[in-house]
């Protein structure tokens, strides 16, 4: 369990999410996340094509529902520009009249 | 008081909406400092209230016009706050209305402030709030449950008459077991989510918290349908949710997985309860029937596969840049970071972090991959099982409320979701119902069962509930 993940994974793992974290919740991390994904991998047993129960359940029979499907719409009938341009800019943490402020990043 | 009750007195001008908000902004100021329900009271019920009463003088009231509801400050209404009990967030004010709460709005329901929660709906107490944790109203040393905490101790302490709450892996039924109220998640997609914040977008679902489950179908028909905003919304029937005389129509078969409760770390008092609630069922003449789930075991592992997954991408959006807290930093790099590392809390920090690793290369197929593959078996299963049975019944939770700071490790809270889970998976309906109380250190803690239906099912979950809550 000890093994699931390192130090330098959780690391890695924080600076692509961009997410800054001390030394101390490196350390929880890699027992909590060990313990969490110590559990889950009981997925990795499951054989989709052989362990569905079909006959287990009483007068069951086979339908399918729910199925995952695309679901499109024409690109049509834009919201007016500026129509909420007030209340998103009151939100913007840095601005510079209507600009958003950012850093520098070259 | 119900809605139901609620609603006679007001049209039949005995009370006025008036009066019936300062019942419960009295109740608020009188016990909200202890359990820390409303993260905000909002300062006009009152105006909404007379907006309300105006609607009833011209008759033109309508199931909610003038009710008194909690909001998950989760769900969006335009110019007011909302903050998902985030740091990040703490001073955002919402810039477009949920289209959930604007059914709520449009019917002249008063809404009373937004109630507490886990951050970002990630949890199952409301430990997780950023704000302080909602104490349960039976037992102010115990947890609400949550994510839906503050919602549902809204209503078992009449601090409103309904509130709305969110539902992903179990939020809106376990605080309600905990609470002793009557917590729905709607199908996927009955209820639609703009305007709530995302957790896990294939998971979540917005649905009502009431005393009742006459009132619980009062606010799911006032808030699904079809949405132009959510791609994934569906349109809901217009079930009328009838009692047949016993004997007369088709006996409804509840089909009960026993196999589950034989696994361990379910408490005593929840299996003897669950006992006498399906002899209870018996004995109101449903029919029950053994059934078996052989894969529903599995229903937690997955769930903490795609949710975390989707939470790490849902989550990105919290940049400091656009909205919301944003820290100094000495490049953009930096100012992401800081924003993210002080403005989430650790469980938001953790799922994000955890998600990143499943759906990293190398880890994908072995871990979303295969938990995408085994969603569709378990839907199958249920597929199957609901030919066999009108409906699923579980206890909602292991156990009952646990004290506050008493789970100390991560996994451990992620256990109390073993029994509703597998909804969200599935997408189908599933209502908890309180089912009696068990009394642990001289205090009535409420134990709840819980019921699943096929897609689009609600009625039949209504039908049974209404019977076993003798409505």
């Amino acid at each position: 369990m000890q093994d699931m993940i390192s130090k330098e994974e959780i690391k890695k793992l924080a600076d692509l999410a961009r997410i800054e974290v001390t030394d101390e919740e490196v350390e929880n991390l890699k027992s909590e996340m060990g313990d969490i994904l110590d559990y889950v991998k009981l997925i990795q047993q499951f054989h989709s094509d052989e362990s569905f129960p079909k006959g287990k359940v009483e007068e069951g029979s086979d339908i399918e529902v729910g199925q995952l499907h695309n679901i499109m719409r024409e690109d049509e009938n834009p919201t007016e520009s500026g129509t909420y341009n007030k209340e998103l800019i009151a939100e913007f943490p840095k601005k510079e009249g209507d600009y958003l402020k950012v850093k520098k990043i070259l | 008081m119900t809605i139901k009750d609620a609603r006679k007195l007001l049209d039949s001008r005995q009370i006025t909406a008036i009066e019936l908000v300062q019942f419960y902004l009295k109740n608020i100021e009188d016990k909200n400092k202890e359990l820390n329900v409303y993260l905000e009271v909002y300062d006009d019920c009152l105006t909404q209230a007379k907006e309300a009463q105006k609607i009833i003088d011209e008759g033109k009231a309508q199931s909610l016009t003038g009710i008194p509801l909690g909001l998950k400050d989760n769900i969006l209404i335009k110019g007011r706050k909302v903050s998902g009990a985030s740091k990040i967030l703490e001073s955002y004010t919402a810039t477009y209305t949920a289209t959930a709460t604007q059914k709520l709005i449009d019917q002249g329901a008063v809404i009373l402030g937004r109630t507490n929660m886990d951050e970002f709906a990630m949890g199952s107490s409301t430990e997780n709030s950023a704000f302080g944790v909602t104490k349960n109203p039976h037992d102010p040393e115990r947890v609400a449950g949550g994510s839906s905490g503050g919602s549902a101790a809204s209503v078992a302490s009449d601090m409103a008459l309904g509130a709305l709450g969110s539902d992903t892996g179990g939020s809106i039924r376990e605080p309600a077991s905990f609470c002793g109220v009557v917590g729905l998640k709607p199908t996927y997609g009955a209820v639609s989510r703009y305007g709530l914040m995302a957790m896990g977008s294939s998971l979540d679902v917005i649905g009502p918290i009431t005393k009742t489950v006459t009132d619980s179908e009062i606010i799911f028909n006032t808030i699904k349908g079809k949405d132009k905003m959510d791609s994934t919304s569906i349109p809901h029937p217009d079930f009328v949710s009838t009692s047949p005389k016993l004997g007369e129509a088709k006996k409804i078969k509840i089909g009960v997985p026993y196999h589950l409760l034989e696994q361990g770390g379910i408490s005593e008092e929840v299996k003897e309860n669950f006992e006498e609630s399906v002899a209870k069922l018996k004995s109101l003449g449903f029919e029950i029937k053994d059934i078996k789930l052989l894969n529903i075991d599995k229903s937690l592992a997955i769930y903490y596969i795609i949710m975390p997954a989707e939470v790490s991408s849902n989550m990105a959006r919290y940049d400091g840049i656009k909205y919301g807290l944003s820290k100094e930093g000495k490049d953009l790099l930096e100012v992401y970071k800081k924003s993210r590392g002080e403005g989430f809390g650790p469980e938001v920090r953790r799922r994000i972090i955890l998600g990143t690793y499943i759906l990293s290369s190398g880890y994908y197929d072995a871990y979303y991959g295969q938990a995408m593959a085994a969603r569709e078996v378990i839907k199958k299963e249920f597929t199957v099982a609901f030919d066999a049975v009108d409906a699923i019944l579980t206890p909602t939770t292991p156990a009952p409320a646990w004290k506050i700071g008493e789970k100390t490790s991560p996994l451990e809270n992620y256990l109390a979701d073993i029994f509703t889970v597998s909804a969200n998976i599935v997408g189908v309906p599933s209502i908890s119902l309180p089912s009696g109380y068990v009394k642990i250190d001289n205090k009535d803690l409420p134990l709840g069962i819980q019921l699943m239906a096929p897609h689009l099912g609600e009625h039949i979950l209504f039908e049974i509930g209404k019977k076993f809550l003798k409505e």
